[in-house]
Protein backbone atom coordinates (compact mmCIF):
# COMPACT_ATOMS: atom_id res chain seq x y z
CA UNK A 1 0.00 0.00 0.00
CA UNK A 2 2.72 2.56 0.74
CA UNK A 3 4.68 1.65 -1.86
CA UNK A 4 1.18 2.21 -4.07
CA UNK A 5 0.86 5.38 -2.64
CA UNK A 6 4.46 6.70 -3.07
CA UNK A 7 4.30 5.46 -6.72
CA UNK A 8 1.00 7.14 -7.06
CA UNK A 9 1.85 10.51 -5.89
CA UNK A 10 5.60 10.12 -7.50
CA UNK A 11 3.79 10.28 -10.56
CA UNK A 12 1.96 13.26 -9.98
CA UNK A 13 4.52 15.12 -8.94
CA UNK A 14 6.48 13.95 -11.74
CA UNK A 15 3.42 14.86 -13.89
CA UNK A 16 2.64 18.11 -12.20
CA UNK A 17 6.15 19.40 -12.49
CA UNK A 18 7.44 17.49 -15.78
CA UNK A 19 7.55 18.66 -19.35
CA UNK A 20 4.23 17.11 -20.83
CA UNK A 21 2.26 19.24 -17.88
CA UNK A 22 3.62 22.51 -18.66
CA UNK A 23 3.34 21.83 -22.46
CA UNK A 24 -0.07 20.81 -21.52
CA UNK A 25 -0.18 24.53 -19.79
CA UNK A 26 1.35 26.33 -22.52
CA UNK A 27 -0.76 24.97 -25.24
CA UNK A 28 -4.46 25.44 -23.51
CA UNK A 29 -3.23 29.26 -22.78
CA UNK A 30 -2.39 29.91 -26.04
CA UNK A 31 -5.20 27.86 -27.11
CA UNK A 32 -7.48 30.55 -25.24
CA UNK A 33 -5.58 33.71 -26.12
CA UNK A 34 -5.52 33.17 -30.04
CA UNK A 35 -9.27 32.34 -29.14
CA UNK A 36 -9.95 35.61 -27.64
CA UNK A 37 -7.88 37.75 -30.22
CA UNK A 38 -10.04 35.61 -32.53
CA UNK A 39 -13.23 36.77 -31.28
CA UNK A 40 -12.08 40.19 -30.78
CA UNK A 41 -10.37 40.62 -33.73
CA UNK A 42 -12.37 43.15 -35.16
CA UNK A 43 -12.33 45.32 -32.15
CA UNK A 44 -8.53 45.38 -31.21
CA UNK A 45 -7.22 45.01 -35.02
CA UNK A 46 -9.52 46.58 -37.01
CA UNK A 47 -10.42 43.64 -39.08
CA UNK A 48 -12.26 39.83 -38.98
CA UNK A 49 -10.61 36.81 -38.46
CA UNK A 50 -12.31 33.98 -40.61
CA UNK A 51 -14.39 31.91 -38.64
CA UNK A 52 -13.01 32.48 -35.06
CA UNK A 53 -14.77 35.89 -34.91
CA UNK A 54 -17.73 34.32 -35.06
CA UNK A 55 -17.19 32.43 -32.00
CA UNK A 56 -17.67 34.51 -28.46
CA UNK A 57 -14.77 35.10 -26.61
CA UNK A 58 -13.64 32.72 -23.56
CA UNK A 59 -14.13 35.90 -21.50
CA UNK A 60 -17.62 36.46 -22.91
CA UNK A 61 -18.44 32.75 -22.72
CA UNK A 62 -17.32 32.90 -18.86
CA UNK A 63 -19.45 35.51 -17.94
CA UNK A 64 -22.18 33.42 -19.41
CA UNK A 65 -21.37 30.44 -17.32
CA UNK A 66 -21.27 32.42 -14.26
CA UNK A 67 -24.71 33.62 -14.82
CA UNK A 68 -26.10 30.67 -15.64
CA UNK A 69 -24.96 28.56 -12.47
CA UNK A 70 -26.58 30.81 -10.41
CA UNK A 71 -29.75 30.22 -13.00
CA UNK A 72 -32.16 26.62 -11.40
CA UNK A 73 -33.26 26.25 -14.96
CA UNK A 74 -30.03 25.89 -16.19
CA UNK A 75 -29.63 22.70 -13.52
CA UNK A 76 -33.04 21.93 -14.01
CA UNK A 77 -31.60 20.78 -17.61
CA UNK A 78 -28.28 19.30 -16.22
CA UNK A 79 -30.04 17.46 -14.26
CA UNK A 80 -32.52 16.12 -16.47
CA UNK A 81 -30.03 15.36 -19.72
CA UNK A 82 -27.73 13.20 -16.49
CA UNK A 83 -30.78 11.87 -15.84
CA UNK A 84 -31.98 10.55 -19.26
CA UNK A 85 -28.27 9.20 -19.74
CA UNK A 86 -28.64 7.23 -16.50
CA UNK A 87 -31.68 5.81 -17.33
CA UNK A 88 -30.47 4.52 -21.13
CA UNK A 89 -27.22 3.65 -19.52
CA UNK A 90 -28.62 1.98 -16.85
CA UNK A 91 -31.04 -0.24 -18.89
CA UNK A 92 -28.13 -0.85 -21.62
CA UNK A 93 -25.97 -2.07 -18.61
CA UNK A 94 -28.88 -3.85 -17.29
CA UNK A 95 -29.96 -5.60 -20.66
CA UNK A 96 -26.66 -5.83 -21.89
CA UNK A 97 -24.52 -7.56 -19.90
CA UNK A 98 -26.86 -10.52 -19.33
CA UNK A 99 -27.64 -10.72 -23.05
CA UNK A 100 -23.49 -10.20 -24.05
CA UNK A 101 -23.10 -13.15 -21.16
CA UNK A 102 -25.77 -15.30 -23.05
CA UNK A 103 -24.43 -14.90 -26.30
CA UNK A 104 -20.79 -15.56 -25.09
CA UNK A 105 -21.75 -18.79 -23.07
CA UNK A 106 -24.56 -20.51 -25.54
CA UNK A 107 -23.55 -21.22 -28.50
CA UNK A 108 -27.22 -21.88 -30.03
CA UNK A 109 -28.19 -18.92 -28.63
CA UNK A 110 -25.20 -16.78 -30.41
CA UNK A 111 -26.02 -18.17 -33.33
CA UNK A 112 -29.98 -17.16 -33.08
CA UNK A 113 -29.45 -13.81 -32.05
CA UNK A 114 -26.01 -12.32 -33.15
CA UNK A 115 -27.60 -12.07 -36.94
CA UNK A 116 -30.40 -9.76 -35.62
CA UNK A 117 -27.76 -8.14 -33.32
CA UNK A 118 -24.98 -7.16 -36.39
CA UNK A 119 -27.55 -6.05 -38.20
CA UNK A 120 -28.80 -3.40 -36.02
CA UNK A 121 -25.62 -2.26 -34.63
CA UNK A 122 -24.58 -0.77 -37.61
CA UNK A 123 -27.66 1.78 -36.96
CA UNK A 124 -26.49 5.15 -35.65
CA UNK A 125 -28.74 5.32 -33.12
CA UNK A 126 -30.05 8.83 -33.53
CA UNK A 127 -31.33 7.18 -37.15
CA UNK A 128 -33.75 5.63 -34.76
CA UNK A 129 -35.17 9.45 -33.49
CA UNK A 130 -38.21 9.74 -35.24
CA UNK A 131 -39.10 5.81 -35.14
CA UNK A 132 -38.72 5.46 -31.33
CA UNK A 133 -40.95 9.04 -31.32
CA UNK A 134 -43.51 7.19 -33.17
CA UNK A 135 -43.57 4.09 -30.87
CA UNK A 136 -43.02 5.06 -27.70
CA UNK A 137 -45.99 6.95 -25.78
CA UNK A 138 -44.05 9.69 -24.54
CA UNK A 139 -40.95 11.95 -25.46
CA UNK A 140 -39.34 11.52 -22.51
CA UNK A 141 -39.13 7.48 -23.32
CA UNK A 142 -38.62 8.20 -26.63
CA UNK A 143 -35.25 10.09 -25.37
CA UNK A 144 -34.17 7.81 -23.25
CA UNK A 145 -34.70 4.44 -25.60
CA UNK A 146 -32.56 6.41 -27.81
CA UNK A 147 -29.78 7.07 -25.32
CA UNK A 148 -30.36 3.21 -24.26
CA UNK A 149 -29.22 2.12 -27.48
CA UNK A 150 -25.91 4.16 -27.66
CA UNK A 151 -24.28 2.47 -24.96
CA UNK A 152 -26.24 -0.88 -25.44
CA UNK A 153 -24.23 -2.18 -28.53
CA UNK A 154 -20.78 -0.99 -27.06
CA UNK A 155 -21.66 -2.95 -23.94
CA UNK A 156 -22.80 -6.20 -25.58
CA UNK A 157 -19.74 -5.92 -28.08
CA UNK A 158 -17.26 -5.89 -25.18
CA UNK A 159 -19.24 -8.42 -22.73
CA UNK A 160 -18.98 -10.82 -26.06
CA UNK A 161 -15.20 -9.87 -26.44
CA UNK A 162 -14.39 -10.07 -22.70
CA UNK A 163 -15.70 -13.35 -22.00
CA UNK A 164 -14.69 -15.24 -25.17
CA UNK A 165 -10.87 -13.91 -24.28
CA UNK A 166 -10.57 -15.50 -21.11
CA UNK A 167 -8.11 -18.39 -20.92
CA UNK A 168 -9.37 -21.53 -21.87
CA UNK A 169 -6.80 -22.94 -18.72
CA UNK A 170 -8.60 -21.02 -16.91
CA UNK A 171 -11.90 -23.32 -17.43
CA UNK A 172 -9.99 -26.23 -17.73
CA UNK A 173 -8.18 -25.66 -14.21
CA UNK A 174 -11.36 -24.91 -12.69
CA UNK A 175 -13.06 -27.86 -14.25
CA UNK A 176 -10.25 -30.14 -13.17
CA UNK A 177 -10.64 -29.19 -10.13
CA UNK A 178 -14.34 -29.78 -9.43
CA UNK A 179 -16.01 -26.88 -10.48
CA UNK A 180 -19.93 -26.97 -11.66
CA UNK A 181 -20.46 -24.91 -14.47
CA UNK A 182 -22.92 -22.26 -12.41
CA UNK A 183 -19.53 -22.20 -10.33
CA UNK A 184 -17.34 -22.10 -13.36
CA UNK A 185 -20.00 -18.82 -14.49
CA UNK A 186 -20.02 -17.28 -11.41
CA UNK A 187 -16.08 -17.55 -10.25
CA UNK A 188 -14.43 -17.46 -13.94
CA UNK A 189 -16.65 -15.65 -16.45
CA UNK A 190 -18.14 -13.32 -14.39
CA UNK A 191 -15.19 -11.68 -13.33
CA UNK A 192 -12.90 -12.78 -16.34
CA UNK A 193 -15.46 -10.43 -18.37
CA UNK A 194 -15.65 -7.50 -15.36
CA UNK A 195 -12.46 -5.59 -17.11
CA UNK A 196 -14.68 -5.47 -20.24
CA UNK A 197 -17.40 -4.41 -18.77
CA UNK A 198 -16.17 -1.75 -17.81
CA UNK A 199 -14.17 -0.97 -20.59
CA UNK A 200 -17.93 -1.06 -22.24
CA UNK A 201 -18.93 1.10 -19.64
CA UNK A 202 -16.69 3.99 -19.66
CA UNK A 203 -17.06 4.12 -24.10
CA UNK A 204 -20.76 3.64 -23.57
CA UNK A 205 -21.50 6.58 -21.19
CA UNK A 206 -19.59 8.62 -23.64
CA UNK A 207 -21.59 7.95 -26.20
CA UNK A 208 -25.10 8.12 -24.36
CA UNK A 209 -24.07 11.95 -23.74
CA UNK A 210 -23.32 12.23 -27.66
CA UNK A 211 -26.72 10.14 -27.99
CA UNK A 212 -29.12 12.29 -25.09
CA UNK A 213 -27.61 16.03 -26.65
CA UNK A 214 -28.76 15.26 -30.51
CA UNK A 215 -31.60 13.52 -29.15
CA UNK A 216 -33.31 16.24 -27.24
CA UNK A 217 -32.15 18.72 -30.22
CA UNK A 218 -34.14 16.83 -32.64
CA UNK A 219 -37.05 15.55 -30.62
CA UNK A 220 -37.56 19.33 -28.79
CA UNK A 221 -36.30 18.98 -25.31
CA UNK A 222 -38.96 15.91 -24.34
CA UNK A 223 -41.56 16.38 -22.02
CA UNK A 224 -40.61 19.62 -20.14
CA UNK A 225 -39.84 20.97 -23.99
CA UNK A 226 -42.92 20.54 -25.48
CA UNK A 227 -44.63 22.15 -22.21
CA UNK A 228 -42.92 25.26 -23.73
CA UNK A 229 -40.47 25.56 -21.11
CA UNK A 230 -37.52 27.19 -22.74
CA UNK A 231 -34.79 26.01 -20.29
CA UNK A 232 -36.49 22.66 -18.58
CA UNK A 233 -35.55 20.26 -21.99
CA UNK A 234 -32.38 19.39 -21.08
CA UNK A 235 -28.79 20.83 -22.36
CA UNK A 236 -28.92 19.36 -25.72
CA UNK A 237 -32.55 21.49 -25.74
CA UNK A 238 -30.76 24.42 -23.75
CA UNK A 239 -28.37 24.77 -26.62
CA UNK A 240 -30.91 24.91 -29.41
CA UNK A 241 -32.65 27.19 -27.97
CA UNK A 242 -30.12 29.22 -26.91
CA UNK A 243 -29.43 29.03 -30.54
CA UNK A 244 -33.06 30.31 -31.76
CA UNK A 245 -32.80 32.77 -29.27
CA UNK A 246 -29.26 33.90 -30.21
CA UNK A 247 -27.57 33.93 -27.41
CA UNK A 248 -24.10 32.67 -29.08
CA UNK A 249 -21.98 32.86 -25.76
CA UNK A 250 -25.46 30.36 -24.04
CA UNK A 251 -24.84 27.86 -26.53
CA UNK A 252 -20.56 27.61 -26.21
CA UNK A 253 -21.33 27.37 -22.31
CA UNK A 254 -24.02 24.46 -23.09
CA UNK A 255 -21.49 22.78 -25.12
CA UNK A 256 -18.43 23.09 -22.37
CA UNK A 257 -20.99 21.45 -19.57
CA UNK A 258 -21.54 18.62 -21.54
CA UNK A 259 -17.95 17.98 -21.78
CA UNK A 260 -17.52 18.56 -18.24
CA UNK A 261 -20.50 16.22 -17.78
CA UNK A 262 -19.67 13.51 -19.84
CA UNK A 263 -15.92 13.69 -18.10
CA UNK A 264 -17.39 13.54 -15.06
CA UNK A 265 -19.20 10.43 -16.04
CA UNK A 266 -16.18 8.68 -17.55
CA UNK A 267 -14.21 9.48 -14.89
CA UNK A 268 -16.92 8.27 -12.21
CA UNK A 269 -17.22 4.80 -14.12
CA UNK A 270 -13.61 4.34 -14.37
CA UNK A 271 -12.99 5.11 -10.64
CA UNK A 272 -15.83 2.32 -10.07
CA UNK A 273 -14.46 0.03 -12.56
CA UNK A 274 -10.90 -0.01 -10.58
CA UNK A 275 -12.44 -0.48 -7.38
CA UNK A 276 -14.25 -3.38 -8.75
CA UNK A 277 -11.17 -4.85 -10.79
CA UNK A 278 -8.55 -4.39 -7.95
CA UNK A 279 -6.25 -6.89 -9.53
CA UNK A 280 -5.74 -4.50 -12.37
CA UNK A 281 -4.06 -1.82 -10.47
CA UNK A 282 -2.87 -2.74 -7.19
CA UNK A 283 0.96 -3.20 -8.47
CA UNK B 1 -2.11 -44.60 -14.22
CA UNK B 2 -1.33 -46.76 -17.16
CA UNK B 3 -1.47 -45.58 -20.81
CA UNK B 4 -1.21 -48.43 -23.65
CA UNK B 5 -0.70 -47.81 -26.90
CA UNK B 6 -1.73 -44.49 -26.84
CA UNK B 7 -1.57 -42.51 -30.43
CA UNK B 8 -2.86 -39.20 -30.92
CA UNK B 9 -3.19 -37.08 -34.22
CA UNK B 10 -4.03 -33.48 -35.40
CA UNK B 11 -6.21 -32.42 -38.37
CA UNK B 12 -7.73 -34.77 -40.91
CA UNK B 13 -6.94 -36.61 -45.00
CA UNK B 14 -2.86 -35.14 -45.57
CA UNK B 15 -2.57 -32.72 -43.24
CA UNK B 16 -2.76 -34.99 -40.26
CA UNK B 17 -0.35 -34.35 -37.62
CA UNK B 18 0.55 -37.82 -35.54
CA UNK B 19 1.97 -36.65 -32.43
CA UNK B 20 1.95 -39.25 -30.11
CA UNK B 21 2.46 -43.21 -31.64
CA UNK B 22 2.03 -46.32 -29.70
CA UNK B 23 3.01 -44.98 -26.58
CA UNK B 24 2.94 -46.97 -23.32
CA UNK B 25 4.17 -46.76 -19.83
CA UNK B 26 3.20 -46.53 -16.34
CA UNK B 27 3.02 -43.56 -13.79
CA UNK B 28 4.00 -45.74 -10.38
CA UNK B 29 1.47 -45.19 -7.32
CA UNK B 30 3.46 -43.10 -4.55
CA UNK B 31 6.44 -42.84 -6.94
CA UNK B 32 7.72 -39.31 -9.26
CA UNK B 33 7.79 -40.42 -12.68
CA UNK B 34 9.79 -37.83 -14.58
CA UNK B 35 9.13 -37.99 -18.83
CA UNK B 36 11.69 -36.17 -20.55
CA UNK B 37 11.97 -36.09 -24.31
CA UNK B 38 13.04 -33.11 -26.67
CA UNK B 39 11.11 -30.01 -27.12
CA UNK B 40 7.73 -30.40 -29.00
CA UNK B 41 7.69 -34.07 -28.98
CA UNK B 42 4.38 -34.33 -27.82
CA UNK B 43 4.78 -34.11 -23.95
CA UNK B 44 2.13 -31.60 -23.50
CA UNK B 45 -0.37 -33.54 -26.08
CA UNK B 46 0.39 -36.49 -24.11
CA UNK B 47 -0.36 -34.99 -20.68
CA UNK B 48 -3.64 -33.43 -22.30
CA UNK B 49 -4.62 -36.65 -22.55
CA UNK B 50 -4.05 -37.83 -19.49
CA UNK B 51 -5.66 -34.73 -17.90
CA UNK B 52 -8.82 -36.01 -19.86
CA UNK B 53 -8.51 -32.32 -21.65
CA UNK B 54 -8.46 -34.25 -25.36
CA UNK B 55 -9.23 -37.84 -26.55
CA UNK B 56 -6.66 -40.12 -27.49
CA UNK B 57 -7.13 -41.56 -31.66
CA UNK B 58 -6.70 -44.91 -30.18
CA UNK B 59 -5.06 -46.66 -27.17
CA UNK B 60 -6.30 -46.15 -23.37
CA UNK B 61 -5.22 -45.04 -20.63
CA UNK B 62 -6.57 -45.79 -17.04
CA UNK B 63 -6.62 -44.90 -13.79
CA UNK B 64 -6.78 -47.30 -10.99
CA UNK B 65 -8.28 -50.09 -13.56
CA UNK B 66 -10.88 -47.19 -14.74
CA UNK B 67 -10.28 -45.68 -17.98
CA UNK B 68 -10.11 -41.78 -18.40
CA UNK B 69 -13.14 -40.26 -20.36
CA UNK B 70 -12.56 -36.41 -19.02
CA UNK B 71 -10.94 -34.34 -16.38
CA UNK B 72 -11.58 -35.43 -12.73
CA UNK B 73 -10.85 -35.23 -8.90
CA UNK B 74 -8.65 -37.95 -9.05
CA UNK B 75 -5.79 -35.93 -11.68
CA UNK B 76 -4.90 -32.05 -10.82
CA UNK B 77 -2.54 -30.43 -13.86
CA UNK B 78 -0.08 -27.58 -12.83
CA UNK B 79 0.94 -25.74 -16.47
CA UNK B 80 3.45 -24.83 -18.35
CA UNK B 81 2.52 -21.30 -17.79
CA UNK B 82 0.81 -20.15 -14.79
CA UNK B 83 -3.04 -20.41 -14.62
CA UNK B 84 -3.81 -19.43 -11.69
CA UNK B 85 -7.01 -17.29 -11.36
CA UNK B 86 -5.74 -13.58 -11.77
CA UNK B 87 -8.69 -11.87 -10.23
CA UNK B 88 -8.02 -13.77 -6.63
CA UNK B 89 -5.73 -13.49 -3.64
CA UNK B 90 -3.20 -16.04 -3.57
CA UNK B 91 -5.54 -17.72 -0.79
CA UNK B 92 -8.85 -17.58 -2.45
CA UNK B 93 -6.32 -19.41 -5.70
CA UNK B 94 -5.50 -22.05 -3.27
CA UNK B 95 -8.81 -22.57 -2.25
CA UNK B 96 -10.53 -22.45 -5.02
CA UNK B 97 -11.12 -26.74 -5.21
CA UNK B 98 -12.48 -26.76 -1.75
CA UNK B 99 -14.91 -24.23 -2.52
CA UNK B 100 -16.04 -25.57 -5.76
CA UNK B 101 -17.11 -28.49 -4.14
CA UNK B 102 -18.49 -26.84 -0.91
CA UNK B 103 -15.78 -27.84 1.26
CA UNK B 104 -14.82 -24.52 2.65
CA UNK B 105 -14.50 -26.62 6.31
CA UNK B 106 -11.83 -25.43 9.16
CA UNK B 107 -9.75 -28.54 8.37
CA UNK B 108 -9.63 -27.24 4.67
CA UNK B 109 -8.74 -23.70 5.57
CA UNK B 110 -5.66 -25.26 7.99
CA UNK B 111 -4.17 -27.45 5.51
CA UNK B 112 -4.05 -23.81 3.23
CA UNK B 113 -2.48 -22.39 5.68
CA UNK B 114 0.18 -25.07 5.80
CA UNK B 115 0.42 -25.50 2.11
CA UNK B 116 0.92 -21.45 2.55
CA UNK B 117 3.80 -21.96 4.96
CA UNK B 118 5.04 -25.00 2.89
CA UNK B 119 5.49 -22.76 -0.59
CA UNK B 120 6.82 -19.70 1.58
CA UNK B 121 4.38 -17.27 0.31
CA UNK B 122 2.46 -16.79 4.07
CA UNK B 123 3.02 -12.88 3.81
CA UNK B 124 1.78 -13.17 0.18
CA UNK B 125 -1.98 -14.39 0.88
CA UNK B 126 -4.20 -11.65 -0.07
CA UNK B 127 -1.37 -10.47 -3.42
CA UNK B 128 -2.84 -10.96 -6.95
CA UNK B 129 -1.11 -13.11 -8.76
CA UNK B 130 0.14 -10.24 -11.15
CA UNK B 131 1.46 -9.13 -7.84
CA UNK B 132 3.82 -12.27 -7.58
CA UNK B 133 7.08 -13.17 -9.25
CA UNK B 134 7.41 -15.97 -11.33
CA UNK B 135 8.18 -18.25 -9.03
CA UNK B 136 6.06 -17.54 -6.33
CA UNK B 137 3.45 -17.87 -8.94
CA UNK B 138 4.33 -21.16 -9.45
CA UNK B 139 4.07 -22.60 -6.04
CA UNK B 140 0.94 -21.00 -5.66
CA UNK B 141 -0.69 -23.33 -8.47
CA UNK B 142 1.68 -26.61 -6.63
CA UNK B 143 -0.04 -25.53 -3.40
CA UNK B 144 -3.28 -24.84 -5.01
CA UNK B 145 -3.02 -27.90 -6.80
CA UNK B 146 -1.94 -29.88 -4.05
CA UNK B 147 -4.87 -28.86 -1.61
CA UNK B 148 -6.87 -31.18 -3.23
CA UNK B 149 -5.43 -34.01 -2.56
CA UNK B 150 -5.62 -35.58 -6.42
CA UNK B 151 -4.05 -39.58 -6.41
CA UNK B 152 -1.83 -38.32 -9.27
CA UNK B 153 -0.40 -34.90 -9.65
CA UNK B 154 0.16 -33.84 -13.72
CA UNK B 155 3.14 -31.50 -13.79
CA UNK B 156 3.89 -30.10 -17.70
CA UNK B 157 7.39 -28.26 -17.31
CA UNK B 158 6.33 -25.92 -14.35
CA UNK B 159 9.97 -24.73 -13.52
CA UNK B 160 11.00 -23.94 -17.08
CA UNK B 161 11.27 -19.89 -18.19
CA UNK B 162 12.43 -19.34 -14.43
CA UNK B 163 15.88 -17.71 -14.12
CA UNK B 164 18.49 -20.82 -13.11
CA UNK B 165 18.68 -19.33 -9.22
CA UNK B 166 14.55 -19.23 -8.97
CA UNK B 167 14.48 -22.61 -10.70
CA UNK B 168 16.92 -23.92 -7.88
CA UNK B 169 14.83 -22.71 -5.26
CA UNK B 170 11.54 -24.09 -7.22
CA UNK B 171 12.97 -27.83 -7.25
CA UNK B 172 14.30 -27.89 -3.48
CA UNK B 173 10.64 -26.83 -2.49
CA UNK B 174 8.95 -29.06 -4.58
CA UNK B 175 11.04 -32.09 -3.66
CA UNK B 176 10.14 -31.00 0.21
CA UNK B 177 6.90 -31.05 -0.69
CA UNK B 178 6.98 -34.24 -2.82
CA UNK B 179 8.68 -36.04 -0.01
CA UNK B 180 6.37 -35.12 2.37
CA UNK B 181 3.30 -35.90 1.28
CA UNK B 182 4.24 -38.28 -1.19
CA UNK B 183 1.64 -38.13 -3.92
CA UNK B 184 2.10 -40.27 -7.18
CA UNK B 185 3.33 -37.47 -9.39
CA UNK B 186 3.76 -37.29 -13.11
CA UNK B 187 6.77 -34.21 -13.70
CA UNK B 188 7.28 -33.27 -17.61
CA UNK B 189 10.47 -31.55 -17.97
CA UNK B 190 13.69 -30.97 -20.50
CA UNK B 191 15.77 -30.49 -17.89
CA UNK B 192 18.17 -33.55 -17.19
CA UNK B 193 19.66 -32.00 -13.81
CA UNK B 194 15.69 -31.45 -13.18
CA UNK B 195 14.78 -35.20 -13.59
CA UNK B 196 17.29 -36.81 -12.04
CA UNK B 197 17.19 -34.65 -8.71
CA UNK B 198 13.53 -35.72 -8.36
CA UNK B 199 12.78 -38.74 -10.15
CA UNK B 200 12.18 -42.59 -8.80
CA UNK B 201 11.99 -42.86 -12.53
CA UNK B 202 12.72 -41.14 -15.93
CA UNK B 203 10.80 -42.02 -19.20
CA UNK B 204 13.28 -40.88 -21.98
CA UNK B 205 10.68 -40.08 -24.62
CA UNK B 206 11.71 -40.37 -28.83
CA UNK B 207 11.02 -37.20 -31.01
CA UNK B 208 7.99 -36.64 -32.43
CA UNK B 209 5.54 -38.94 -33.12
CA UNK B 210 6.48 -39.43 -29.40
CA UNK B 211 6.61 -42.64 -27.72
CA UNK B 212 8.57 -43.81 -24.65
CA UNK B 213 12.33 -45.15 -25.63
CA UNK B 214 13.49 -45.92 -22.73
CA UNK B 215 12.91 -46.03 -19.00
CA UNK B 216 15.73 -45.28 -15.97
CA UNK B 217 15.29 -45.99 -12.50
CA UNK B 218 16.55 -43.53 -10.07
CA UNK B 219 17.44 -44.87 -7.11
CA UNK B 220 19.08 -42.48 -5.44
CA UNK B 221 18.16 -42.39 -1.06
CA UNK B 222 15.79 -39.37 -0.38
CA UNK B 223 15.97 -36.29 1.39
CA UNK B 224 18.24 -35.67 -1.51
CA UNK B 225 20.51 -32.86 -2.46
CA UNK B 226 20.96 -30.90 -5.21
CA UNK B 227 24.72 -30.63 -4.51
CA UNK B 228 25.54 -34.35 -4.13
CA UNK B 229 23.56 -34.99 -6.93
CA UNK B 230 26.34 -33.44 -9.07
CA UNK B 231 29.47 -35.38 -7.57
CA UNK B 232 27.17 -38.65 -7.54
CA UNK B 233 28.66 -41.12 -9.73
CA UNK B 234 25.64 -43.43 -10.02
CA UNK B 235 23.65 -39.99 -11.16
CA UNK B 236 26.50 -38.82 -13.34
CA UNK B 237 26.40 -42.40 -14.71
CA UNK B 238 22.28 -41.72 -15.73
CA UNK B 239 23.00 -38.45 -16.80
CA UNK B 240 25.53 -39.85 -19.34
CA UNK B 241 22.91 -42.63 -20.47
CA UNK B 242 20.10 -39.74 -20.59
CA UNK B 243 22.27 -37.47 -22.80
CA UNK B 244 23.06 -39.81 -24.83
CA UNK B 245 19.58 -41.27 -25.92
CA UNK B 246 18.30 -37.61 -25.69
CA UNK B 247 21.05 -36.75 -28.16
CA UNK B 248 20.55 -38.46 -30.72
CA UNK B 249 16.13 -37.95 -30.31
CA UNK B 250 17.12 -34.45 -30.88
CA UNK B 251 19.20 -34.73 -33.67
CA UNK B 252 16.45 -36.18 -35.10
CA UNK B 253 14.57 -33.41 -35.13
CA UNK B 254 17.24 -31.54 -36.76
CA UNK B 255 17.26 -33.95 -39.83
CA UNK B 256 13.74 -33.69 -40.02
CA UNK B 257 13.39 -36.46 -42.46
CA UNK B 258 15.52 -34.68 -44.97
CA UNK B 259 18.32 -37.37 -45.94
CA UNK B 260 20.78 -34.88 -47.21
CA UNK B 261 20.09 -33.12 -43.57
CA UNK B 262 20.87 -36.70 -41.63
CA UNK B 263 24.13 -36.99 -43.82
CA UNK B 264 25.65 -33.13 -42.64
CA UNK B 265 25.12 -34.26 -38.82
CA UNK B 266 26.04 -37.57 -39.41
CA UNK B 267 29.38 -36.21 -41.00
CA UNK B 268 29.51 -33.11 -38.87
CA UNK B 269 29.17 -34.75 -35.60
CA UNK B 270 32.28 -37.75 -36.63
CA UNK B 271 34.15 -34.73 -37.17
CA UNK B 272 33.58 -33.39 -34.07
CA UNK B 273 33.69 -36.48 -32.12
CA UNK B 274 37.67 -37.18 -33.66
CA UNK B 275 38.12 -33.79 -32.60
N1 LIG C 1 -4.11 -28.84 -31.12
C1 LIG C 1 -3.12 -29.13 -31.97
N2 LIG C 1 -3.32 -29.14 -33.29
C2 LIG C 1 -2.31 -29.43 -34.15
N3 LIG C 1 -1.08 -29.70 -33.77
C3 LIG C 1 -0.80 -29.72 -32.47
C4 LIG C 1 -1.79 -29.42 -31.49
N4 LIG C 1 -1.23 -29.50 -30.27
C5 LIG C 1 0.05 -29.82 -30.49
N5 LIG C 1 0.32 -29.95 -31.79
C6 LIG C 1 1.61 -30.30 -32.36
O1 LIG C 1 2.16 -31.34 -31.62
C7 LIG C 1 3.55 -31.17 -31.48
C8 LIG C 1 3.96 -31.40 -30.06
O2 LIG C 1 3.47 -30.38 -29.24
P1 LIG C 1 3.59 -30.45 -27.66
O3 LIG C 1 2.80 -31.60 -27.16
O4 LIG C 1 3.21 -29.12 -27.13
O5 LIG C 1 5.14 -30.71 -27.45
P2 LIG C 1 6.04 -30.57 -26.13
O6 LIG C 1 5.17 -30.30 -24.97
O7 LIG C 1 6.76 -31.87 -26.04
O8 LIG C 1 7.01 -29.46 -26.39
C9 LIG C 1 3.88 -29.79 -31.99
O9 LIG C 1 4.58 -29.94 -33.20
C10 LIG C 1 2.57 -29.15 -32.26
O10 LIG C 1 2.62 -28.42 -33.44
MG1 LIG D 1 5.13 -28.69 -23.71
Amino acid sequence: MVAAARAISGKLTGFVAGDDFWRGVVAIAAFLIFWEAGSRSHAWFGFSFPWVSQVPAPTAVLQAMFRLVQEPSFWNSTFLSTLRVFEGFFAAMLIGIPLGLAMAVSRTFFGISFPVFEVLRPIPPLAWVPASIIFWPTQELSIAFVTFLGAFFTIVINVIGGARAIDVRYFQAARSMGSSTWDIFRRIILPGTLPSIVVGATVGVGITWAVVVAAEMISGGGSAGSMGGAAGGGLGFFIWNSYVGGSYTQIVAGMISIGIAGYASSAALRKIGNLMTPWLSEN
Amino acid sequence: MVATNVSKSYGAGEFTKQVVQNCSFTIESGKLTVMIGPSGCGKSTLIRLLAGFERASSGTITIGGKPVTGPGLDRMVVFQESALFPWMSTYDNIMFGPRARGEDTPEMRSFAELLLQKVGLDGFRRKYPSQLSGGMQRRAELARSMINKPDVMILDEPFRGLDAMTKRLMQEYYANLYEEFRRTTFFVTTDIDEAIYLADRILIMTNIPTQVRTVIDVDLPRPRHIEDITENDAANAIKMKALGLLHEEAMKSFAGGSKAAADFIDAYSRRMVKG
